[in-house]
């Protein structure tokens, strides 16, 4: 009923091309943005931007990254952890040894060295397809991993391969509170997300969605394999770095290599697949459910087992909730193997006929 | 040259350990296209079954003779790997026929989570030991060509001698089996295995019993090495390099992809590791793996990918 485009002409060429074509969309959005950067602010706790906002802000900047890859271009990369490692150590390397370097330019920077990072390990996709693709892409995992670990130059020549940073600011402002730290991390956000958004809307995005669907034929139609992939790999892990320089500078604030292991990159994948390939929304979704069903698990066991009488260990705990995760991504995949993105697109269809469908 | 021989024979030895754990996924993914991540998490599952099965037989049955306790614990953990494979045929694949190879991939990881929280919940987080009798002591070979000999570990070559054992079997069960030829059937072609009436979901079932009956024989022997513990499930993560480099869908190759990934590693981190730091193990696997993937896409002995439009 309130739901419907009838009645919305498009006059112009740029209102029919842009990114949300029906009114109701753009004024939700409109509402979204000011609630996100208004009213949180003012009404969260500054435990609700510590282990949820902020995390759920950086990880879907990653998955946008990770779904660019794997749901817009179609190469799985089982690497984007160290992607991330790659950003947050870089930008960590130029915020440190750079006098006087603003915070936002090493975090753009760190995302450029997870670029050069990503083309040279996307190098392999332009002869290996797939699921070997897939493990091939693991080598950057373990390579990051070992790289951070021993070689000394990069993390400062600290033993262990833990660094810091402190002193945060941008423009002069400290982003030192929990709400500061989420404003940082929505502007970066937004600003990234419009950008992929419109990436993948245009040509350069159209090729990677023929080289997904099937690379010969995009060949054969005049794209090319090796731009199209490598841009891909490109984009994505500039995206992923910013987004792993921002976990490093902004949520843990001191990392170690192990913070960017192989389970990152799993569950950057889990986001990607549960929130809906190839869907920017999808990316949004996908990290809230990674985020909070950790959480929410971790919350609701030990209730459960007052509930019932039984008094569960702190192990105990920890194996029942990897063991939901597990259960949980399984059905999940059986209910729904599109994503939740499909589920959305699928309630937005249902909204425009309410409340009279065929 | 000793020293050479000795790392040399180290290398050989791993590699056929992972070749073992490739082997899992080199079943599974020829008989029903699913790439499986949870081969790790079930050689955890099955090594820690095992451990504890052979700590509670004799409790259970009041037996003292260990042959008979290990034997025992063998055939109980054979009998969990089977209801494993029952029941993630059951709940898992057999909802999702048809599906892309990623969202396959990804169920597989959300097993390994399952398996790995479900085998600690029941048999417990602590590290174990399995003792299948193997000896410790070293063994000099080759004392007359060289001064001192080449070392070797006994264990490794029990441990080599079992793995393989196993693939032989799992070659003649392969060819001269009714089961093995339906086996080989489904593999080349789904739909035509199952218009001649061979059972696609029994077919699968057997396929996973027999990836953990070989994941049970991995976690056994790298269990009685390095003891039952959780980073036994890290070990698929070793052997996938192999699994690429010998190509997915075929057995000969993670035999000698295990080999070629088990020589290099040990050969890399000998020689080469003390130039960079050490520890390069890891990804020196996957960068060989990926070498040989650029001149062999499909890996050594994987079929060839051919693509029309």
């Amino acid at each position: 009923m309130f739901y419907r485009e009838n009645g919305q002409y498009k006059t112009s060429y740029r209102a029919d091309q842009q990114i949300f074509p029906i009114s109701q969309d753009r004024i939700a959005i409109a509402l979204i943005l000011a609630f996100a950067f208004l009213a949180v602010p003012m009404l969260a706790s500054d435990y609700l931007f510590r282990a949820i906002l902020i995390p759920f802000l950086i990880f879907s900047l990653a998955a946008i990254g990770v779904n660019i890859l794997v749901g817009y271009c179609g190469q799985i990369s089982l690497g984007s952890g160290a992607f991330m490692a790659v950003g947050a150590y870089g930008a960590y390397n130029f915020f440190v040894r750079v006098p006087g370097m603003p915070l936002i330019p090493s975090l753009i920077l760190g995302g450029l060295c997870a670029t050069a990072f990503g083309i040279l390990f996307g190098l392999p996709s332009l002869r290996v397809k797939g699921l070997y693709l897939a493990v091939a892409t693991l080598a950057a995992q373990f390579f990051a991993d070992w790289m951070f670990l021993r070689v000394k130059w990069f993390t400062n020549d600290s033993p262990s391969g833990s660094v810091s940073v402190s002193n945060l600011q941008v423009f002069g402002l400290p982003v030192e509170t929990p709400m500061a730290k989420y404003l940082l991390c929505l502007s970066i956000l937004v600003v990234i997300g419009l950008l992929a958004k419109n990436l993948v809307r245009s040509a350069i995005g159209r090729e990677w969605m023929a080289i997904r669907d099937m690379d010969v034929a995009a060949a054969v139609i005049g794209i090319r394999p090796m731009y199209a992939k490598l841009s891909a790999f490109a984009v994505s892990s500039f995206i992923v770095g910013v987004a792993g320089a921002l976990w490093g500078f902004v949520y843990l604030g001191a990392w170690e290599p192990a913070a960017f292991s192989v389970d990152q990159s799993f569950r950057l994948l889990f986001m990607v697949i549960i929130g809906g390939m190839g869907s920017i929304m999808g990316s949004f979704f996908g990290a809230a459910f990674i985020v909070i069903l950790p959480i929410a698990l971790n919350q609701a066991l030990p209730l459960l087992g007052n509930l019932v009488g039984l008094e569960i260990s702190t192990a105990g705990i920890s194996h029942a909730e990897l063991m939901i995760f597990g259960a949980l991504i399984v059905w999940f995949l059986i209910v729904e193997p599109h994503g939740l993105a499909k589920l959305w697109s699928i309630g937005k269809q249902k909204l425009r006929l309410w409340p009279f469908p065929h | 040259m000793a020293f050479f021989l000795e790392t040399l024979l180290g290398g050989l030895m791993a590699g056929m350990l992972y070749s073992l754990v490739a082997l899992g996924f080199v079943l599974i993914f020829k008989a029903s296209g699913v790439f499986n991540f949870a081969q790790g998490a079930m050689v955890l599952f099955a090594a820690l079954a095992m451990a504890r099965f052979a700590e509670w037989v004799p409790k259970w049955t009041g037996t003292s003779n260990t042959m008979v306790a290990t034997a025992l614990a063998f055939l109980m953990a054979g009998a969990v790997m089977f209801l494993v494979a029952w029941l993630i045929e059951r709940l898992v694949l057999r909802h999702l026929v048809n599906q892309e190879g990623t969202t396959l991939l990804m169920a597989t990881l959300g097993i390994t989570y399952l398996l790995e929280g479900l085998g600690q919940t029941i048999f417990g987080s602590d590290i174990y030991k399995i003792d299948i009798g193997m000896p410790k002591e070293p063994i000099f070979m080759l004392e007359g060509m060289f001064p001192g000999g080449v070392l070797v570990n006994k264990e490794d070559v029990i441990a080599a001698a079992i793995a393989a054992t196993l693939v032989a079997a799992l070659s003649v069960f392969f060819q001269k089996t009714s089961t093995g030829r339906a086996l080989r059937a489904v593999a080349d072609d789904h739909q035509a295995a199952q218009s001649i009436g061979i059972p696609l979901n029994r077919i699968w079932v057997i396929v996973w019993c027999v990836a953990g009956i070989v994941a049970l024989v991995a976690g056994m022997i790298w269990g009685s090495k390095l003891g039952v513990q959780f980073s036994l499930a890290t070990v698929a993560l070793r052997a996938l390099p192999v699994v690429i480099l010998g190509g997915l869908t075929s057995v000969p190759g993670a035999i000698i992809g295990g080999l070629i990934i088990g020589v290099g590693e040990k050969l890399s981190e000998v020689y080469l590791g003390p130039f960079v730091g050490g520890g390069i193990e890891i990804w020196f696997a996957y960068v060989l793996a990926l070498v040989f993937l650029l001149f062999r896409p499909q890996g050594l002995f994987g079929e060839k990918i051919i693509d029309r439009v």
